[in-house]
């Protein structure tokens, strides 16, 4: 692919001043790989507008004929998208509050106050980052089946309350240590404590990388598939992503009703995706920057 | 300290530094002490004051550290002890020692089959996806129009949920019907069978990872804009062309961000479970077995929690010893520079 273009580029090169064409060049580049990235999506909208018949011709065609607007709303009867959707909303809502609370209070412990030990508890914690979720999830599972909590959905909320995900308190902590300190003496000569500096005065500031922490949790609820497999069995609570699963195993040759159920899976995350860019690709920034 | 610096290595960073904060703040206790004219009980106030902060930071932080104890110190420890019983949902569990572990090392080819798969699908999709991540990232490191598109376009594919993608490919991947036979066709190859034949199961799995490289991109690309242009100038004068720029400048600047996306994508490479739950069960011939995924089938599918345990715990050991040996080899090719701001 790109050693064509390089060829038929020469002679504009010469031509030209040398950062001109290497600009152009990478231009080029951008646009056929955009393409190549972006050919599954299309596939994925054109399937699933397609009728049966169609989708089943060799070389495949690009343009549904006719367009079956039917799809969607029988991919969406045939399993309960709507009630699979509030389920989802039940577990993401209570999980980003509860991910905002604990993370951001930790956050501002590791970040903003002095006491001995801190940073050897904030390494431990953050050291679990490595750490295969499946070993944990087995006696996890066990102490929650033992307490009777299968089949809900407290096992899926209550991590996110507990700071499970120490990504998130990294995130945090990276932004609050880069607010002035200014702001917490001056408080602090009012006689404020550090519940009343958290509240009234980092948080009301944080708002940006608050909402980066909301969207990627909400996110992470929206896509989980392993938690709700493991903990969830009946199929009335099913979320999105297990309920999707489920339509698979059933609907295996009917690619165009699975590529509608795919298709609105997706839509969601791509309208939050392109509301909150910037927040979005900020907070994967700031992930791995800015020690 | 370094703005790029790599968070792991930044704790460490953070515990030498840490010291040198703590002067600072005591000094400037001290001086507004001073200026109140009571230095004499500056110092009892002072260790009064850090044991105030001790106990507001215990407890800002006790809600994450209650959940650290809860839900993985005591589920490794248990994970551990569980291991090492015949744990089976059916009946009591007794304690059979070591057996699982024997069990695994020498009586289950599945076990070994499943470490071959996982390693090797390790080691080829987590070079290949970083290199793509890079590449995408340099691209998007110069100035092109339309350079915000571009980027959107490359990061869109990370956001969709793994279970629609695992969907969507395994459609793109059907022998008969799918779009890869059919570019195939247009370009004169032969067809392939891809996530339906053993020997292509896993290289068909690495192509569908590089789909979704866009965080690594991002933080590659922010590492590529925190990199000195005197640098490059430098390389112009000594009259060094893209080649030394990249060899010489780009690659070293960019090590610790290199180590970074090492580490996660080695740990995320190593827990792969959707695309074998949804797209080959595993399958063929156990050709894609990921571990996680043979834990899984071990633990809620046939109910041996105390030998899924052992799994759990090989896995856990597997990548300790990765993590270990990267950051042991990382003091020889991670470049630190000396530069603070």
């Amino acid at each position: 692919m790109s050693a064509m273009e390089e060829t038929s580029f020469k002679d504009l090169i010469v031509r030209q001043r040398p950062g001109v064409g290497k600009r152009r060049f990478a231009f080029l580049v951008c646009i056929v790989i955009s393409l190549l990235m972006m050919m599954p999506l299309a596939w994925l909208v054109r399937s699933s507008f397609m009728e049966m018949g169609q989708i089943f011709i060799f070389p495949p065609e690009w343009i549904p004929q006719p367009f079956r607007f039917e799809n969607f709303p029988e991919a969406l009867t045939v399993i309960p998208f709507f009630r699979y959707f509030v389920n989802t909303m039940l577990i993401l809502v209570p999980s980003v509050v509860g991910t905002l609370v604990s993370s951001s209070l930790a956050a501002y412990g590791f970040a903003r106050l002095n006491w001995p030990g801190r940073d050897l508890v904030f390494g431990v914690l953050l050291s679990t980052l490595m750490l295969p979720y499946i070993i944990t999830l087995l006696p996890t599972f066990l102490m929650w089946s033992q307490v009777g909590f299968i089949n809900t959905y407290v096992p899926l909320i209550v991590p996110n309350w507990l700071g499970f995900h120490v990504f998130y308190i990294f995130l945090l902590r990276q932004f609050f240590k880069n607010l002035p300190r200014e702001l917490d003496e001056a408080a602090e000569i009012d006689g404020a404590n550090p519940l009343e500096i958290f509240w009234y005065i980092i948080l009301p500031v944080s708002r940006p990388v608050l909402l980066v922490v909301a969207i990627l949790s909400g996110l992470n609820a929206w896509n989980d598939f392993l938690d709700p497999l493991v903990y969830i069995n009946s199929s009335d609570k099913y979320t999105l992503a297990l309920g999707l699963a489920q339509f698979t195993g059933l609907y295996t040759s009917q690619w165009n009703l699975l590529m509608a159920a795919s298709t609105v899976i997706i839509v969601p995350v791509l309208i939050v995706f392109f509301l909150t860019q910037r927040y979005f690709i900020e907070g994967v920034t700031m992930s791995g920057l800015k020690g | 300290m370094k703005r790029w610096q790599t968070p792991l290595h930044s704790c460490r960073a953070a515990g030498r530094a840490s010291g040198t904060r703590m002067t600072q703040i005591s000094t400037s206790t001290t001086l507004a002490e001073r200026s109140s004219g009571r230095s004499a009980a500056a110092k009892r106030k002072l260790s009064r004051r850090q044991r105030r902060e001790l106990y507001w930071g215990l407890g800002f932080v006790s809600l994450a550290v209650g959940g650290f104890i809860l839900l993985k110190v005591i589920p490794i420890v248990a994970s551990f002890v569980i291991s090492l019983t015949d744990w089976n949902v059916a009946r009591a569990p007794s304690f059979i020692g070591l057996n699982n572990y024997m069990r695994m090392l020498t009586a289950d080819p599945l076990f070994w089959k499943s470490l071959w798969v996982t390693a090797y699908y390790s080691l080829f999709s987590v070079p290949v996806s970083m290199a793509f991540a890079f590449a995408l990232a340099m691209l998007l490191n110069t100035r092109i129009p339309a350079l915000g598109m571009f980027r959107t376009l490359f990061y869109l594919p990370s956001i969709i949920p793994v279970i629609a993608s695992s969907i969507l490919w395994l459609w793109m991947f059907n022998p008969d019907f799918g779009l890869f036979n059919a570019g195939l066709d247009l370009l004169g190859l032969p067809r392939q069978r891809f996530i339906y034949e053993e020997g292509q199961v896993i290289p068909s799995l690495v192509f569908m990872s590089m789909w979704s490289v866009g965080p690594m991109m991002i933080i590659f690309l922010a590492g590529l804009q925190d990199v000195p242009n005197q640098l490059y100038e430098a390389v112009d004068i000594d009259g060094g062309n893209a080649w030394h720029k990249l060899r010489h400048v780009t690659i070293p600047m960019m090590t610790p961000t290199i180590l970074f996306n090492l580490l996660i994508s080695i740990v995320a490479a190593l827990q792969t479970f959707v695309q074998a739950f949804i797209m080959t069960e595993g399958g063929p011939n156990n050709g894609s077995l990921f571990i996680v995924f043979y834990i899984y089938r071990k633990a809620f599918q046939e109910q041996q929690m105390g030998y899924a345990s052992a799994l759990a715990w090989a896995l856990f050991l597997v990548i300790c010893a990765l993590s270990i040996l990267v950051f042991k080899t990382s003091n020889r090719w991670v470049f630190y520079h000396g530069g603070d701001d």
